[in-house]
């Protein structure tokens, strides 16, 4: 069976739109929730691959970004908290064939599941994870995660949390992930680029998607996605060109020795002495 | 030329029906390997076989230590045998120790062959003795054979380019090939399995073989043993045998499953102690289609299994009770997604870390009920090690026809003795195979068979099935989300309906004796052997008693209840406080005893002989 539906798309190109990967199933995420716009961008990039639905499977554990499987009009498994990497790669196994994805977030991911994410990376097994994260556990209205500021005010951590948040992109880094990207829930373009990216890069993936929870943790990423500061706080990373950014791309990142360092163009700084991006370059990561 | 040897006349040969030989030495002595070596050279010669390693938790516990004694019993026989028996015909240690750790168990006039040598002051009192047991006279009830093993096999090793270390760790083939003399055993193949095993290291090759022909020179040529034995092959059934342990027999049941399925077999697995040679025998099976996985933990191994089995694969995991409880989150997934997927638990003392080598039947409770909300599973439990495989294929077949998980309950005994398995014909075997779901036009996710109450096997890649599991409450039939309170209990009871169902599906219990009497005997998994034993020799001397070896134990077999009500009391053996026996009561209303022992070892028959007794006296009184 395997080999046969890979012959039939390779021969018939299948022309699937967003709709076709839209579920019967009423979407059950707060009004407002950055979940709806990665969900979107999902569906959306789901028909740039090629594959048939039949042949895409979603599995996802436990969190508001669990839900998403259920919205999805392909295979999908809700499974249990922070496993889903475990029945991804088990899938995998079974079924090389199938397009895995596993959708997370930064509680399910990094804390009960952390230990699944480090092996599942390393392994280096073709399931592509997205992690949605909003520093924040939401679905049990409001404890401090894994990814929580230092000294965040939850209902878990009334006088603050004591504990130092994990930056998830040093986590994959260090379990050499195969393919490792950030994107933020408002930039629609960008959450599809990196998706497409991801879907067709064979190994393992890991993409956090920087989302905002705005009930209980709103303006998770204030300080980056505001329309006022983001142009000045978010550099667009793209493989051969210099890394420049700022609401007048006048800013940019060259490295000095071993260190990186902003500066602003001009003044005898020019464009030259900017950093190129190297996507294979793990050193710049 | 005439030698010594040639001129010396051979010792009367004894005919036996059994022996039981006990090699007992420190961890680090190879006393497992010499005990399987006599294994199979009994199991090639055509003896009926039963064994009983025992090896501490310590992979090298200090030498001479009580702690590091390490033991392999062996029994053979020309006739069928249930059990590795109870006390050792010959005991053969090693050191002071291995003396003192299993002189208990040697019967009065029992034969002791002892290792002289390592019976130094220094030894004697690491061991605990306050005085040499060979020369204090507290021996005097046993034939005691005091061989200077190690002073001989150095002699036998000498001019090799060996130290003093390396040619010490030889001289259990010199004991071995003591006991293949007064056995009338071959050496062959022995003598094959040290050429392929030291192929590539020729000097410790022409040690070891010559450590083994010094042994069997030994016996042939002193004076110390008054007759060599004979033990004759026994008559089993005309077949092609192999010896398996039953680990071995089970990981060849499920590739078999497998392929009776036609599916391929995932095995996700995370190493612990007895069930890591079932990882190590399937990783050796791809070319049968068998995927095994070594998981980061208990957890991801089972998430892989029900992963695999989403996929349509057979889906197979396997830990021992720590790890079963580190799985039970995901074996609740497995019950509420009804995906097939066989849980293997190879038990072992606990609680907890307990007694990592030692056998016990205490998981029962557990896999029957250590899950979150009301999640049944089917439980069934092989009875010796040749049937892991045939309880493999039914696990299997259970697991694909009702499209649930299911528990195969094994243990460190069964995991690790062995016997002869009597290879089976391939066509003797049943086709377990499911067909998937194809057809949108009526694919519901939680449709149900009508007999099975199976929802159906809808794997992804086919076309028009798209659909979503998980592990929230679904709606009956069409499998969405459901939080409705209706729903849930209807669903709560086709989940326990389904699993009951499967008593229409399974072999009624049978009993080995009266149909109805004084006494049943009821017992389950690796204690059939002493169980059956004891029943035949109560049934000897009069009684009317029966055994009935439970090997489905969820559901129970549908007679279960009558054959309980057949007789005038039940007693329950188990290597447990009791498990069965509450299941039991609570079910059938029947007092039954219990005769309950968590030694790390299985019974002995006349412990259950004399329970049994007690029983019967008080009913004459």
């Amino acid at each position: 069976m395997t080999e046969t539906t890979a012959a039939a798309a390779a021969s018939q190109p299948i022309v699937l739109t967003r709709k076709d990967f839209i579920s019967d199933q009423e979407v059950r995420w707060c009004p407002g929730c950055g979940d709806y716009s990665i969900l979107a961008q999902t569906q959306r990039v789901m028909p740039d691959f090629g594959y048939p639905r039949e042949n895409i499977v979603f599995i996802s554990g436990i969190g508001c970004s669990g839900r998403l499987p259920y919205y999805m009009n392909t295979f999908g498994f809700h499974s249990i908290h922070g496993r889903a990497p475990t029945l991804a790669t088990g899938l995998k196994l079974a079924r090389p064939d199938l397009m895995v994805w596993v959708i997370t977030g930064d509680g399910d991911a990094l804390s009960i599941g952390g230990n699944h994410v480090l092996h599942a990376m390393r392994r280096n097994v073709d399931i592509k994870l997205v992690m949605f994260n909003n520093r924040i556990y939401g679905l049990t209205k409001g404890q401090a995660s894994p990814t929580s500021e230092l000294g965040k005010h939850t209902k878990s951590s009334p006088d603050g949390t004591v504990d130092q948040p994990i930056v998830p992109l040093s986590v994959a880094l260090a379990a050499e992930a195969t393919f490792v990207a950030r994107t933020v829930d408002t930039y629609t373009e960008h959450i599809q680029e990196t998706l497409d990216a991801a879907g067709r890069h064979k190994g393992s993936v890991f993409v956090e998607v920087l989302q905002n929870c705005n009930i209980f943790n709103d303006g998770a990423w204030r300080e980056f996605t505001e329309r006022e500061v983001r142009d000045d706080r978010m550099l667009k990373l793209r493989h051969g060109e210099p890394m420049i950014f700022g609401a007048a791309a006048d800013k940019g990142i060259r490295i000095v020795g071993l260190r990186p360092e902003v500066v602003t163009l001009g003044n005898g700084v020019s464009e030259a002495d900017l950093t190129v991006h190297d996507e294979s370059d793990d050193a710049l990561a | 030329m005439t030698t010594e040897t040639d001129q010396h006349i051979s010792p009367p040969v004894l005919e036996l029906e059994r022996v039981t030989i006990r090699f007992a030495g420190d961890s680090g002595d190879g006393m497992q390997v010499t005990g399987s070596q006599f294994t199979r050279t009994a199991a090639v010669f055509g003896n009926d076989i039963a064994t009983l390693p025992d090896f501490p938790a310590e992979i090298r516990a200090p030498a001479g230590s009580l702690a590091g004694v390490s033991g392999f019993q062996i029994s053979f026989s020309s006739s069928e045998i249930h059990t590795p028996g109870d006390s050792p015909d010959v005991l053969v240690a090693m050191n002071p120790a291995a003396l003192r750790a299993n002189l208990g168990d040697v019967p009065a006039g029992g034969a002791i062959v002892v290792n002289e040598d390592a019976f130094s002051p220094q030894n004697v009192a690491k061991a605990g003795y306050a005085a040499n047991p060979l020369t204090d006279g507290s021996l005097s009830d046993y034939n005691v054979f005091e061989i200077p093993v190690g002073t001989l096999n150095a002699r036998a090793l000498e001019g090799l380019e060996m130290t003093a270390k390396q040619v010490d760790l030889t001289k259990n083939f010199f004991a071995l090939g003591v006991m293949f003399w007064l056995f009338e055993r071959s050496m062959q193949p022995t003598m094959d399995w040290i050429e392929s095993k030291f192929s590539s290291r020729p000097i410790i090759l022409e040690a070891n073989l010559r450590a083994l022909k010094a042994g069997y020179a030994f016996g042939e040529t002193t004076e110390i043993f008054h007759n060599s034995f004979r033990v004759k092959p026994a008559r089993l059934a005309p077949g092609t045998y192999r010896n398996v342990n039953g680990n071995e027999a089970a990981a060849l049941g499920f590739v078999a499953a497998a392929k009776l399925a036609r599916r391929d077999l995932v095995y996700g697995s995370y190493p612990i102690t007895p069930a890591s040679e079932i990882l190590h025998q399937l990783s050796t099976y791809k070319h049968y289609g068998v995927r095994t996985f070594q998981a980061e933990d208990e957890i991801a191994a089972i998430g892989a299994a029900i992963g695999a089995a989403f996929g349509g694969a057979l889906g197979l995991t396997a830990s021992s009770g720590p790890g079963i409880a580190l799985k039970s989150e995901a074996m609740g997934l497995a019950v509420m997604v009804e995906l097939p997927l066989v849980v293997v638990d190879v038990q072992r003392g606990g609680p907890s870390t307990g007694l990592p080598t030692k056998t016990e039947q205490s998981d029962l409770l557990q896999v029957m009920f250590g899950r979150n909300g009301d999640a049944p599973m089917p439980v069934v439990a092989p009875a010796t090690p040749a049937e892991c495989f045939e309880m493999a294929i039914e696990a299997s077949r259970l697991a694909l026809k009702y499209m649930t998980p299911v528990t195969y309950l094994s243990d460190a005994y069964l995991a690790n003795g062995s016997e002869p398995w009597r290879v089976p014909e391939l066509e003797d075997l049943p086709d377990i195979s499911v067909p998937n779901h194809t057809d949108p036009a009526t694919f519901r996710s939680y449709a149900r068979d009508p007999v099975t109450l199976a929802r159906p096997w809808a794997v992804p890649g086919t076309p028009g099935l798209e659909h979503r599991i998980g592990g929230l409450e679904k709606a009956d039939v069409i499998g969405t989300v459901s939080y409705d309170a209706d729903n849930h209990q209807r669903m709560t009871d086709l989940r326990a309906r389904k699993v009951a169902g499967i008593a229409d599906d399974i072999p009624e219990l049978r009993v080995a004796g009266p149909e109805r009497g004084d006494l049943l005997i009821l017992g389950w998994g690796s204690t059939y052997g002493s169980l059956r034993t004891a029943t035949e020799r109560l049934q000897r001397q009069g009684h009317a008693v029966a055994h009935a070896h439970l090997r489905h134990l969820n559901p129970f077999p549908r007679n279960t209840g009558e054959v309980l009500s057949a007789y005038r009391r039940v007693l329950i053996p188990e290597i447990n406080n009791g498990q069965l026996r509450l299941l039991i009561r609570a079910r059938y209303l029947v007092d039954a005893i219990g005769l309950d022992r968590v030694r790390g070892k299985p019974f002995a028959v006349p412990e259950v002989e004399s329970a049994a007794r007690l029983l019967l006296d008080r009913e004459d009184a």
